[in-house]
This record gives C-alpha cells, structure tokens and sequence, in this order.
C-alpha cells in the first residue's frame, strides 16, 4: 500500500449557490472541478483575477466553507470544521482587538494549558500559567522583530506591519502543520512588505509547515513561493464557450531553489515567470481552451512524486 | 459674526463655555423673575417658590426627620436606589443572552421573535396586570423596568454580536476556542463596552418606569415623594427632588462613560 503523499488534497471540488431572482434557474459556479495536490512543506501563492475564488478555496482548507461537490482532504481525512491543526493569517481582522499583543500571542497556547473551569474561576493555577505564557510570548516578540516592551500595547496601538506580524506570530505559537495566508501583506506598504515577505520566509524555514499564500500582487506570489498556482475564471471549454466558474490554469514551481535571494528579482528567468503567469492567469481577454493549458507542475493533474531538487524535502513514494 | 454657521467654525474656549452655560443662566433667571412677580402679587405663592424657600424645602428633606423620624430624602432615594440597581442588573443579563442569540442560531430560533414582540410591548401597560400579578410590592416595580429595558438590550447585544467579523471566529478556532469559549472571552469581551453604553442611553427609560411605578404604587421612594406632595402643592419638595434625580441619573451617565474610556481604552480603535 502506498502512501499519500499529499498533506492536501483537492479532488473534484466545486463550489456553487443557487441563482436567486429574475426567474433565472441553474447555479452560479464559483470553482469548476479544482483539482489539486499540496505536500508538506510547500509554499504555495495563489493568484487569480479579482472575484475568481481564491479565498474560496482558502476557506475550504480552512474549513469555514464546504465544496458543493468533490472533496477537500487534509491527512487524507475530509475537512470538517475549523480546528487547531490549521493555523489563519487574515489580511484584517486576525488580532482581537480587546486584547494585548502578548495576550493575543499567547492565546492559542493558553487555551490549550488550561480547563476551562480554570479560567471561568480565575484560579492561582491559572493565573500562573498565564503568566509563564504571556512570558513566553514576550520572548517570542524579538523573533518576529517587536521591541518588549510592544507585547503590552493593543493592536491598535501598532502598525499595520507590526500587526501582521503579532498575526503571524499568534497562528504559529500552535505550530501548525498548515499555516493559511489571505492577503496577509495586502494593506501594507511596498518596504513593508519587502520586510514582512522576509519574515514569512524565515517562519516557513524554521517551521517546515505548509503555507498557502492568496496575494494579489504577483511579484510577491513568485517571490515568497516554491510553487505558483493561477486560478481563473476566464476559460473556455472545448467547444470555445465561456467557462463557468474558475479552474487552475497555470501551476508551475518557481526557479531558483528557496527561500530565493533577494536579488533574483532582477532576473530575466524570475521576469520571465511573472509574464508567463500574468500571461496566463490574470489576463482576462486571453481566454484559453481547456485542452491548451500546460500545466508543467506534476502534481497538477496526475499523482506522480517530484524530482529530486525540486524541494528540499524529502519524498515519498508515489501512490499511483 | 461672519462665521457664525460656519461647519469650520472654532469658537475660543470662553466662548465656548459661556455659551455652554447660556441656556442655563436664561432658564433660571426666568425662574427667579417669574418667582419674583409671583410673590409680589401674593407672599404665600406656592407655585413658583424663592430660592430661600427651595433650599429650607431641601434642607427640611434630607436633615430633619419626618414625623415617622426619617430623613425622607435619603429613605427614598435607597428605596428607588434599590429598585433600580436590582433592575438594571437584571438587564445586565440580557448581554450573554444577545450574545448567544447572535452566536448560536437554535438559540437565536428560541428568543429573538420572543424579545422582538416583547420589545415593542408599550412596558406602561402592562403595569395594571404586574399589579395584579405580582401585587403592589417590590417585585412588580421591577419587573416593570426589566420589561420595559431588557429587550432593547438584548436584541442590541444581539446584532452586535453578529456584526463581530467572522474572521475573528475563525481564528479563534483555529487557536484552540471552543464554542463557549469563542462566545464569552471573545465575543462577549468585545461588545461588552458598547452594551455599557447602551444601557446607560436606557437609563432614562429604566428611570421612566420607575417613577411609573412608584406613583402608583408604593409607600417610599423618590417618585412616590413627588406625587404625594403634590396634592399639597409642595413645589418646594419636588423642584429639589427633580434636580436630584436629575442629578443622579447624569452622574451615573457620566461615571459609566468615565469607566468606558479608562478600562476600554481599545474601543473604536
């Protein structure tokens, strides 16, 4: 028996509701049959034109959304629910705002140390392990670059830079297997971003998790990923009609080893793969037939284990 | 004054003030005029009485003792103190409710049509049948007031909870939070100082119906005071205990806000 070797698995999923007024009948369909492999250690950046279900499918492996048809597997079990094994950084709204920045860090962790009879009676028990937590986490604050002295500030009391990383260092405090990013570095500005696409880099070698990576700007996307996924929903089928909802039409893995220099922005290889995918994924007028797409990456359509080198992680064996 | 209307305008900071208080002055010195005249076409007016017989009225109702040896102005206002403040922690209990209302939809199915009627249930006339029910003592006042508020706060409670981003929800489940735990350490935390304000814009209403139901019912009390001097025209009681009342409704108005703004410092951020 063979064994899977996809931490996530995509297998026919469609998301579609009902057309409502104007007597129109039928479904709209938001993801057409997605098929897609994810293993462990990816760092996958999803692109796609504005409206094509990116967050969708963020939200079917987060699980606060259910495929209409098809199956979202995660370990090979379907997902059912949001849970501690998948960590979420939100572009907005991912810190609770009545809470400190050590609180906030420390939430997670502090959940799992204590009963909640515990923190209903406020017992000396869990007073103290709330404060070994909110300790640890002020240590934490000079990995993901706060001062100390940050951790007892509100959220709003900091940037929003500094606030994607208080984000960032609260989902990974769980150390999960699956880290889901939604335009975390969208409201941020350009140096910022540069910084925080850093950041992420040096979690994601650290960690060794799985990051799924929705950002609209694809320089970043080509960036900060191992692998580049487009998702469009400007398709036609083989008969030259217009598709309905988005499928994947471009999977490749960037060049370059990873984390990749800075500098291989300047590339001609790096260019290259940004107009190929602006090519392919984002632009609405090139409406490709089914049959056409090249989808280079083996985990695309068919189970088949990587090359060696292609991933600094070890492989194992194929499940065909 | 060219930039009266202004939407830019700034007025200084005396000006400010002196027009802040112009009202006030306009008000009272209408008192004194109309007081003035009044006493000077009949010295035993009790309509509009002097500023000497206001402060004695005052004077013989919070330091000398009734005929029963009570200071009656300190007795009243415990009395209605009482009834109030077991009233509004009553209401205090309409926030988990709207939380849990907003959070979990069976919980929603079970009350919110309930509280939506009962909110639009005018509490006054429902006073004859609280009489009836619960008899002319203590419960039925406050039942009244609970009537009268703990909807408006509930179903407030209620959207507020709902309109809480569900990204927040989903990270915190993802950080480990139960059901519970999501509802009443995150939620019911966050809305929390926005219901504080809610009750206290209710304060007024609570206020209404206790004075309501003091009138009509009972033996102590503030509001009772004011409808049993009336018989003998005793402007020189009720003035003081309007402004009392007053008092002490803008003073707890103004203590809750205090408490917003120190303890609540990330609200609205």
């Amino acid at each position: 028996m063979a064994v899977n070797p996809y931490l996530i698995s995509l297998q026919g999923v469609e998301v579609s509701y009902p057309r409502n007024g104007n007597g129109q009948s039928g479904r709209n369909v938001v993801l057409n049959n997605i098929r897609l492999n994810i293993r462990p250690g990816e760092f996958v950046s999803l692109v796609g034109p504005t409206g094509c279900g990116k967050s969708t499918v963020l939200r079917l492996i987060l699980g606060s959304q259910f495929p209409t048809r098809g199956q979202v597997l995660v370990d090979g079990q379907a997902v059912t629910g949001v849970n501690r094994d998948r960590g979420v950084v939100f572009q907005k709204y991912s810190l609770f705002p009545h809470l400190t920045v050590l609180e906030n860090i420390a939430y997670g962790p502090l959940l799992e140390r204590t009963s909640m009879l515990q923190r209903v009676l406020y017992t000396p028990a869990y007073r103290r392990t709330r404060r070994q937590s909110l300790e640890e986490a002020r240590e934490y604050l000079g990995r993901i670059g706060l001062n100390p002295w940050d951790g007892d500030k509100y959220p709003y009391e900091l940037s929003g830079g500094m606030q994607q990383r208080v984000a960032i260092a609260q989902a990974l405090m769980m150390r999960p297997k699956i880290l889901l990013m939604d335009e975390p570095f969208g409201a941020l500005d350009h140096n910022t971003r540069l910084a925080m696409q850093l950041l992420i880099l040096e979690q994601w070698e650290d960690y060794r998790m799985t990051i799924i990576f929705i950002t609209h700007d694809l320089e970043e996307a080509c960036y900060v990923g191992t692998r580049v996924i487009g998702l469009s929903q400007y398709w036609s089928d083989d008969e030259g009609k217009p598709g309905m909802g988005s499928v994947i039409v471009t999977d490749l893995l960037t060049p370059g080893g990873h984390p990749k220099p800075t500098a291989i922005r300047a590339t001609a290889e790096f260019n290259a793969l940004l107009e190929q995918v602006r090519h392919e994924a984002l632009d609405p007028a090139n409406r490709r037939r089914l049959r056409q797409f090249n989808l280079i990456h083996q985990d695309a359509l068919k189970p088949e284990p990587l090359s060696a080198g292609e991933l600094n992680e070890p492989k194992e064996g194929t499940d065909a | 004054m060219r930039s009266f209307f202004r939407t830019d305008a700034q007025p200084s900071v005396a000006a400010s003030f002196v027009l802040s208080i112009l009202l006030f002055v306009l008000l009272i010195a209408a008192y004194l005029a109309g007081s003035y005249y009044r006493h000077q076409e009949n010295p035993q007016d009790k309509v509009m009485p002097t500023v000497s017989e206001l402060l004695d009225g005052m004077k013989r109702a919070a330091f000398e003792p009734d005929r029963n040896g009570d200071l009656r102005l300190w007795v009243d206002t415990l009395a209605s103190a009482r009834r109030f403040g077991i009233a509004i922690g009553i209401v205090f209990l309409a926030i988990p409710l709207g939380v849990g209302m907003g959070l979990f939809p069976y919980v929603e199915a079970v009350f919110h049509r309930f509280l939506v009627f009962f909110d639009k249930l005018p509490a006054l006339s429902v006073l004859p049948i609280l009489f009836i029910v619960f008899g002319l003592d203590e419960l039925s006042k406050i039942a009244l007031i609970v009537i009268g508020v703990f909807p408006t706060v509930a179903l407030d409670a209620h959207l507020r909870a709902k309109s809480i981003p569900r990204e927040q929800i989903h990270k915190a489940q993802t950080l480990g939070a139960s059901e519970h735990e999501i509802a009443y350490r995150i939620v019911m935390p966050q809305i929390f100082p926005k219901m504080l304000d809610t009750i206290r814009l209710n304060l007024k209403a609570a206020m209404l119906l206790l004075i309501a139901g003091e009138s009509l019912a009972a033996t102590v009390g503030l509001g009772y005071r004011i409808f049993v001097v009336r018989r003998y025209v005793a402007m020189d009681i009720i003035i003081p205990y309007v402004l009392w009342m007053t008092a002490l409704l803008f003073l707890t108005d103004w203590f809750i806000q205090w408490v917003i703004r120190r303890r609540y410092v990330w609200l609205d951020k």
